[in-house]
């Protein structure tokens, strides 16, 4: 399952996709939920009773600005939740 | 203006516009005490709150009612009324399943799960398993899902951050054009030539765009229209994000809107595929479902709390 967390709004589009199905057996021992300096990732039980990233709820309508310091402007090439995730799962919409 | 209208405005009292009609509906042709295993879903949404009892896996009654100021008593009211109708109470009912806004908060649920998963599970129901596209308009908040042949959900996305392209948002613009919300759809074609859509995304400025377009002489039918086309745009707009595929089916209370529906369909150049059920108990009916699986699986649980 690809869960979009994130919202559309009259600045752009701001998802954050976890691929569930990647991040059942996560082969980086869940290091996205330690690289994201803001804590925004939580593991969950979701619906269907697997284990999985999620964006935390506080986090779900601000990503736009919660991202902000790590993105490029922030002085970071790479974005610390997609190279946690060696499993590819994790990925940005912009 | 109608009679009634006049009378009610020299008289001074409010007429709600927004205020849409509650159901409740049992099959009569059938009999809960029959059933092997009796389940019911609790959809408690921001607007709305809908009970579905299932038997056996089949729909049996649901309610669609508004949501008060608290979850426990939304709950409770929208399950008495199907139990009501039926003489049913809730030691009948061997597994209970919370969702919506509200479903942490459902007092006698054994289980809750996202509506998300359980809108997938109820339009698998309504519309049959070959629907892999749901746009679940809800009342403040919007849900583009894609699921397999089982209703099981591949790809979802949700916009509960703006009202525009929710419920709410048309409920607003009934008020402000005093038109009753379900007149808006059939009184949205009923102009000369086709408005382009407002073009504010936002419920507050597009209340104060549709006052600026009927000073200018607009119809309210045709700023009616162009609100059903900007929300169409919006939300189709979401669906893009996880390619629509066919067949595709709409739930929440904007269904019943044809004035958005068809012009979705437009854009989408798809049709969405008919129902005979209620498109808003699509979450409630996914709940109920999942609770007749999870009954099948674990039994009937010690006790459903009241």
């Amino acid at each position: 399952m690809i869960a979009n967390y994130g919202y559309k709004d009259g600045s752009g589009e701001y998802y954050i996709s976890i691929d569930t199905d990647k991040c059942i057996a996560c082969p980086a021992d869940r290091a996205c939920t330690k690289a994201c300096p803001k804590n925004m990732f939580e593991i969950i039980t979701d619906d269907y009773d697997d284990q999985v990233a999620a964006v935390t709820q506080a986090h779900r309508k601000t990503l736009a600005y919660d991202c902000t310091d790590c993105k490029p402007a922030g002085g970071y090439t790479r974005l610390p939740c997609t190279t946690a995730c060696t499993a590819a799962a994790v990925a940005h919409s912009w | 203006m109608t009679v009634a209208q006049i009378q009610a405005t020299q008289s001074g009292e409010k007429k709600e516009y927004w205020r849409w009609e509650e159901s409740t509906w049992v099959d009569e042709a059938k009999n809960w005490r029959d059933a092997k295993f009796v389940t019911a879903g609790i959809d408690v949404g921001s607007v709305s709150s809908q009970a579905v009892v299932v038997c056996d896996g089949e729909l049996y009654g649901y309610s669609s009612m508004r949501t008060g100021n608290n979850s426990p008593d939304s709950a409770h009211n929208a399950i008495n009324a199907v139990m009501q109708k039926c003489g049913m109470t809730l030691e009948n009912i061997h597994f209970v399943v919370g969702t919506g806004y509200g479903r942490v908060n459902v007092p006698f649920s054994n289980k809750a799960i996202t509506e998300i998963a359980c809108h997938a599970r109820g339009a698998n129901y309504m519309g049959g398993s070959s629907i892999r596209t749901i746009l679940d308009m809800g009342g403040q908040d919007c849900k583009a899902i894609h699921c397999d042949e089982r209703g099981k959900v591949t790809n979802f996305l949700m916009n509960d951050k703006c009202a525009a392209g929710t419920g709410r948002g048309m409920e607003v613009i009934a008020d402000l054009m005093q038109i009753p919300i379900a007149e808006l759809g059939p009184r949205s074609f009923d102009v000369d030539v086709e408005p382009a859509a407002v073009s504010s995304v936002c419920v507050v400025f597009a209340k104060s765009e549709a006052l600026g377009l009927l000073k200018a002489g607009w119809s309210k039918n045709k700023v009616v229209a162009a609100y059903c086309q900007a929300m169409a745009e919006r939300v189709v707009s979401l669906l893009e994000r996880i390619a629509v595929e066919k067949d595709f089916f709409i739930t929440g209370g904007i269904a019943k809107n044809p004035g958005v529906v068809k012009r979705i369909e437009r854009l989408l150049k798809l049709d969405a595929v008919a129902t005979k059920y209620d498109s808003q108990i699509a979450g409630a009916l996914g709940a109920a479902l999942f609770g007749y699986t999870l009954v099948q699986k674990q039994g009937v649980p010690a006790k459903v709390a009241s």
